[in-house]
């Protein structure tokens, strides 16, 4: 990967990543080119991947209400909420004109 | 008073020789006295351990105390809860405080021990050195210079220098079996699936487990018992139930079949250890246990297969730390992309950025084949060698660790170096079998822990052959010095 590339991986995944630090991750390309040459040394052609290692099926339960609300005692825990609400700059800008 | 095990604890209590409230302040001085120099905790909940005790001590009086009624522990900083900062040793979690317990916190709280506080960590369970915390790295009791091994390093060290009988730990590719090898403590993982997950701060959903860092697998057993079980909150606890580990430790292991992979004994691994090993094997075998060869062909791969699957699991979980519902936030955001980026960049350390960069990487479009779906064929080998080598024998036993504890700062700078220190407990976490670390003995005064893997729910079997190996050999009740 380029450093333009990490830079995109970053945004991908919500991380802010500046130009000086970009050198911290290049050896993320060493890794990933080692573990892809000692993989691929296994003709898997044949082979099923496994996700889980019980495979086993997923458990359902009744329908039925089992929690009750807890918003507010949760919400203690965030940095900026009020009115029951989390608070969150601005998502949609003011004056937005159609252009 | 230290150096009892939890069962000895347990008929001291029992016994009255001493109240649970003087227990509590006994542990809680050793803490004081020597956390500075080790760093193992990063939360001491003295005040609600007193409390507890107390309440301990009615029970004692009122006659309703159970068997582990007023055994202190501690608690990886992982496990939520109530009430108690519970960081996963992040900047990003440090200002939180759980909402409810872990099932497993429930649980241990429901059988009468008492938490004296959280332990230190690698930064989100990240690491094999414990170096990776926000709260600094812990020392190694054993010496002061070198690791305690991770990513349940406090947990370690806390129990290998008697701050605490035991604590639990979790392990997703070695993190409880590893550092219980450089520390010489016993650590088990048990089946994925045997202990719920819930309140547990997820790294990697289909790897991670709860276990325990102990003195003996009589004390694993019994608080295992206590801690196993189906979980209606954990949709991957299994239905069946977990019996009483401790009524089967005494069996007799004559005739028993040990497998040795051979993969997991190469040439070039330090002929020191292997002597250490070869030892223990004789000594197994002096008790009439059958020693053969196996072959686990693919286990080597384990290690690529896993920086690929648990980074991709990763960075999936760590997608919820938004800055926003909880956990840290940054300055001044000047749109909500910025509040999530800078929350994000300046509350999680390099190990966990590397990982959800990595796991982000192999989980887009284009990249997924050769990465995600290689890595998953690869573990499935990896289960199938497992499946049939369990054919043939009852247990499999190796190194836990290719190294006795390194010095703190080492390895560091080199992370593929570090990664290997996980080469053989790794594949166990991708197959998910039971799996107990336990001292083995000392190669230049510092320790070395055998693995013991067993089949699928097969923990007693494991727990079995631990323990008598523990009624024949003293490694397990070496003290470090200074902590004597």
């Amino acid at each position: 990967m380029t450093p333009d590339e990490i830079k995109k991986l970053a945004r991908l995944a919500r991380l802010k990543i500046t130009d000086e630090e970009i050198e911290k991750y290049t050896d993320i390309n060493a890794i990933l080119q080692l573990v892809k040459e000692i993989m691929q040394e296994k003709d898997t052609s044949t082979v099923e991947p496994l996700c889980h290692p019980l495979e086993l099926e997923q458990r359902l339960r009744p329908d039925i209400v089992t929690e009750s609300n807890q918003r507010d005692y949760l919400q203690e825990r965030a940095s900026l909420a009020n009115y029951s609400l989390y608070l969150v700059p601005q998502v949609i800008p003011p004056n937005t004109k159609n252009k | 008073m230290h150096r009892k095990t939890i069962t000895e604890l347990a008929e001291a209590l029992h016994q009255k020789e001493c109240s649970c409230l003087e227990l509590t302040r006994y542990f809680l001085d050793r803490i004081n006295r020597y956390n500075p120099a080790l760093n193992a905790f990063i939360t001491i909940t003295e005040k609600e351990a007193l409390e507890a005790a107390q309440e301990a001590d009615r029970a004692f009086q009122q006659g309703t105390a159970k068997k582990l009624t007023g055994i202190p522990i501690a608690h990886k900083d992982l496990f939520c809860t109530k009430g108690v900062k519970t960081s996963c040793a992040s900047k990003m979690l440090d200002n939180f405080i759980a909402p409810y317990d872990a099932t497993v916190v429930s649980k241990l709280n429901h059988a009468g021990t008492i938490s004296l506080g959280k332990t230190n960590m690698d930064e989100f369970a990240m690491g094999a050195s414990n170096e990776n915390s926000f709260y600094g790295p812990v020392k190694n009791p054993w010496d002061l210079t070198r690791v305690p091994g991770g990513s349940s390093g406090g947990s370690a060290a806390a129990v290998a220098a008697h701050l605490i009988p035991a604590a639990t730990g979790t392990d997703t590719g070695g993190s409880i079996r590893q550092p219980a090898a450089l520390t010489n403590t016993t650590g088990i993982k048990p089946t994925y699936g045997r202990v719920s997950r819930f309140g547990i701060i997820a790294f990697a959903s289909s790897l991670d487990q709860a276990g325990l860092l102990t003195q003996t697998a009589e004390d694993a057993a019994l608080l295992l018992t206590e801690m196993a079980g189906f979980d209606s909150y954990d949709s991957t606890t299994v239905e069946e139930a977990a019996p009483d580990f401790t009524k089967t430790l005494n069996n007799s292991i004559h005739g028993l079949k040990i497998g040795l992979p051979q993969e997991c004994f190469p040439e070039h691994l330090d002929p020191k250890i292997k002597t250490v090993i070869d030892q223990a094997l004789r000594q197994l075998e002096s008790q009439g246990a059958i020693i053969q060869e196996i072959k686990l062909p693919h286990v080597m791969m384990g290690i690529p297969a896993y920086y690929i699957i648990a980074p991709a699991e990763c960075s999936s979980n760590l997608a919820r730390y938004d800055g926003i519902r909880y956990g840290y936030r940054c300055k001044g955001p000047v749109d909500l992309q910025d509040l999530y980026e800078r929350s994000r960049a300046e509350a999680f350390g390099d190990e966990v950025k590397h990982r959800i960069l990595i796991g982000t990487y192999v989980l887009s479009s284009g990249y997924y084949d050769a990465y995600y779906i290689q890595a998953q064929k690869i573990r499935r080998l990896i289960k199938n060698d497992f499946v049939k080598a369990f054919q043939s024998v009852d247990a499999i036993l190796t190194p836990t660790s290719p190294t006795t504890a390194f010095k703190l700062g080492s390895k560091s700078k080199d992370r593929v170096n570090m990664y290997t220190s996980d080469i053989f407990t790794v594949p166990v976490n991708l197959a998910g079998l039971p799996s107990i670390s336990i001292p083995a003995g000392f190669v230049d005064q510092l320790p070395v822990g055998l693995q013991l893997i067993g089949n699928y729910f097969d923990e007693s079997r494991i727990l079995n052959v631990a323990h008598r190996f523990q009624q024949a050999t003293d490694w397990h009740r070496q003290i470090p010095k200074n902590f004597e």
